[in-house]
């Protein structure tokens, strides 16, 4: 199936054109959309029908494991070698929890940047993906993979909205 | 990230930012030229970590005893110098977790600044645990690692609380301060010629960034969430840091209001620290147009909240002191106002209670000289706090025959120094490589593109 489908890559100097051209794609059934923003922009993401990220699964997964990673330590060792020190039990909790909070912190942190990382797929240092460079200065755009039959169309509908460059991408190399 | 509708991006934070591909040549000519000055200071800092590498090697070779610490002054300058860089570190992750939590809207184009000088001010503070140390060679014992004789730390003691918190700190502070840069790494790579040192290098910090809905989209979220971590943990920290004081049975420590009472002045020393290092970057790279008077003045705002619940927690422990009818207590505090270090009370009192009065005019909150000379003394006196609180007590504890005065020695001075040197090192190679103002959050502010047709507006906003 991916043989057959062919990208094409249009560049806009307005949002409110790249959020027409994304509205209009959909409509007619193009689903392979990726667009490209200089920052996070919701307007587009409500265009794309985004819904929830997984992210915070990531982050309570790693807080959690943190939690009892730290009062696991904390326990193990205590009791590893049982030394009375300051008249205090030998299983201090209140002590265990700064020590269990710290970790929840740095666990929760872990996760969530591994679980970012992993979601957006990144590391993703090739050079030959379609992409122009003013997409990190001004410009919005609109990446659209279609079967090599429809593709006319979607070039139609972005060429629509005005976009001050377009680019064909035959053998549609980049997806989101 | 901030969810900000079109009306509210019509208030804008940067009057004179007209388009996005501004901000990108604005900040990123930051890169391009260095100048006579970069190289001067970047020189006086490399000055600076030799005077650094020179003292504390000279006190690896012939030991702990060219510091002025002895019994019963056993913590004095370079505990001193690490709460007081902790403390720096602070405000960073407060204009960057807690003002974003906030949506305080000011602080786009300070934050990625202040959270570069948190990282290295973390960097900083880590120094002087090893320096502290003597035998700098044992510092791994300080960590929970199996080993031979099953000896682990004592987790009810709160220097062991102090190696978790600081060392999460430091590896939190960076995680977020890299994630919130890829997005801006790949404007740089973007703007550079493909091929050279510096193109290829963008290109590897930037993890392959293109901007796509997608990336965004978990992009916001993992930053948020990040702030929500960071917001307790910054909290955590410096109360960390107040229990190795407050855990302690030493007159002038052993008190409630120290976790508090420490991280309003580590913010309020933090802030200073900040309107310090902006103004000659904004003088120096031209940054007024990202940088107003409305940022200064609402930076100078949360000096002036944090220093008043510091002078505060002052006179608390003075009151507290007295009414506690503690003989012990009530001479420490005797004698830190009038005994021998009464001059290092003084300063931090009229640094850190008086000066920040002018903080309350209008006219001085919008003056960027007179804050600038403000904050330098702000800074001055949260280093005498410290000194005053750690060296004052010790030196005058229960036992009138063990009572001694502690001098800081060449050493300890050299080294105190030197690390400043070390601290303007990272920053000043940082404002060089990195994108020092956060560009792609500066557009979530700015009012976006459309079309020239008045058909657009309410299209947009639905």
């Amino acid at each position: 199936m991916s043989t057959a489908r062919e990208g094409v890559l249009a560049s806009y100097d307005y949002l409110d054109s790249t959020l027409d051209a994304i509205r209009e794609l959909r409509e007619k059934g193009f689903d392979e959309i990726t667009a490209f923003a200089p920052f996070p922009e919701h307007h587009i993401e409500e265009a794309l029908g985004y819904g929830t990220t997984p992210m915070a699964i990531f982050t309570l997964v790693g807080g959690l494991t943190g939690a009892a990673t730290g009062f696991a330590l904390t326990m193990f060792t205590s009791l590893d070698w049982p030394l009375v020190t300051g008249g205090k039990p030998i299983l201090s909790m209140p002590a265990y929890v700064i020590i269990a909070f710290e970790m929840t912190i740095l666990f929760g942190v872990l996760f969530t940047v591994i679980g970012v990382f992993w979601n957006m797929r990144v590391p993703d240092l090739k050079s030959d993906v379609v992409y122009d460079p003013e997409f990190s200065a001004g410009r919005f755009g609109i990446y659209v993979t279609a079967p090599g039959d429809r593709l006319s169309e979607a070039r139609k509908i972005l060429e629509s909205s005005g976009p001050s460059r377009i680019e064909d991408d035959p053998e549609a190399r980049a997806h989101g | 990230m901030a969810t900000v509708t079109e009306k509210e991006r019509g208030a804008q934070t940067h009057p004179d930012v007209r388009k996005y591909a501004e901000v990108n040549t604005d900040i990123l000519q930051m890169l391009s030229r260095p100048g006579k000055w970069w190289w001067i200071l970047l020189g006086m800092s490399i000055a600076g970590i030799g005077l650094l590498a020179f003292s504390w090697g000279n006190q690896i070779i012939n030991g702990i005893g060219l510091s002025g610490l002895n019994s019963p002054v056993g913590w004095g300058a370079y505990i001193t110098t690490f709460v007081f860089w902790v403390g720096i570190a602070h405000s960073g992750t407060l204009i960057s977790a807690i003002l974003f939590l906030f949506r305080a809207r000011w602080r786009q184009s300070i934050y990625r600044a202040a959270e570069a000088m948190t990282v290295f001010a973390v960097m900083t503070a880590g120094l002087f645990p090893l320096i502290h140390l003597g035998r700098v060679w044992h510092a791994y014992w300080l960590f929970p690692y199996p080993n031979q004789r099953l000896l682990w730390p004592n987790f009810r003691s709160p220097l062991v609380w102090d190696v978790f918190a600081v060392s999460t700190y430091f590896t939190v502070s960076s995680l977020f301060f890299l994630l919130g840069l890829i997005p801006d790494i790949a404007a740089a790579r973007d703007q550079t010629k493909k091929g050279t040192l510096r193109n290829r290098f963008y290109h590897l910090l930037s993890f392959g960034w293109r901007g796509t809905d997608r990336q965004w989209h978990h992009f916001a979220k993992a930053y948020l969430l990040l702030a929500a971590l960071a917001t307790p943990l910054v909290l955590s920290v410096h109360s960390v840091v107040s229990w190795d004081f407050a855990m302690a049975i030493v007159p002038g420590w052993h008190a409630t209001i120290f976790a508090p009472y420490f991280v309003a002045g580590a913010i309020f020393s933090g802030v200073a620290m900040v309107i310090t290092l902006m103004v000659p970057i904004r003088k120096v790279f031209g940054l007024e147009k990202y940088l107003t008077i409305r940022h200064f003045d609402a930076m100078a705002k949360l000096c002036l909240v944090t220093g008043l619940i510091v002078f505060y927690a002052y006179l608390t422990e003075f009151f507290m002191a007295w009414y506690s009818g503690e003989d012990p207590e009530r001479r420490v505090f005797w004698n830190r106002l009038f005994g021998h270090y009464w001059w290092a009370t003084w300063i931090m009192l009229t640094c850190n209670g008086l000066i920040p009065i002018l903080l309350w005019f209008k006219r001085v909150r919008h003056s960027i000289p007179a804050l600038f000379v403000i904050t330098i003394f702000i800074n001055i006196g949260m280093w005498f706090e410290r000194y005053v609180i750690i060296v004052t007590s010790l030196s005058h504890e229960y036992m009138p025959f063990a009572w001694a005065v502690y001098r800081p020695s060449f050493t300890e001075m050299g080294i105190v120094i030197g690390t400043f040197g070390w601290f303007a090192f990272w920053f000043l190679l940082f404002i060089r490589l990195l994108p020092p103002v956060a560009i792609s959050e500066i557009k979530e502010v700015l009012p976006p593109p459309m079309r020239p047709k008045p058909r657009s507006k309410e299209e947009v906003s639905s």
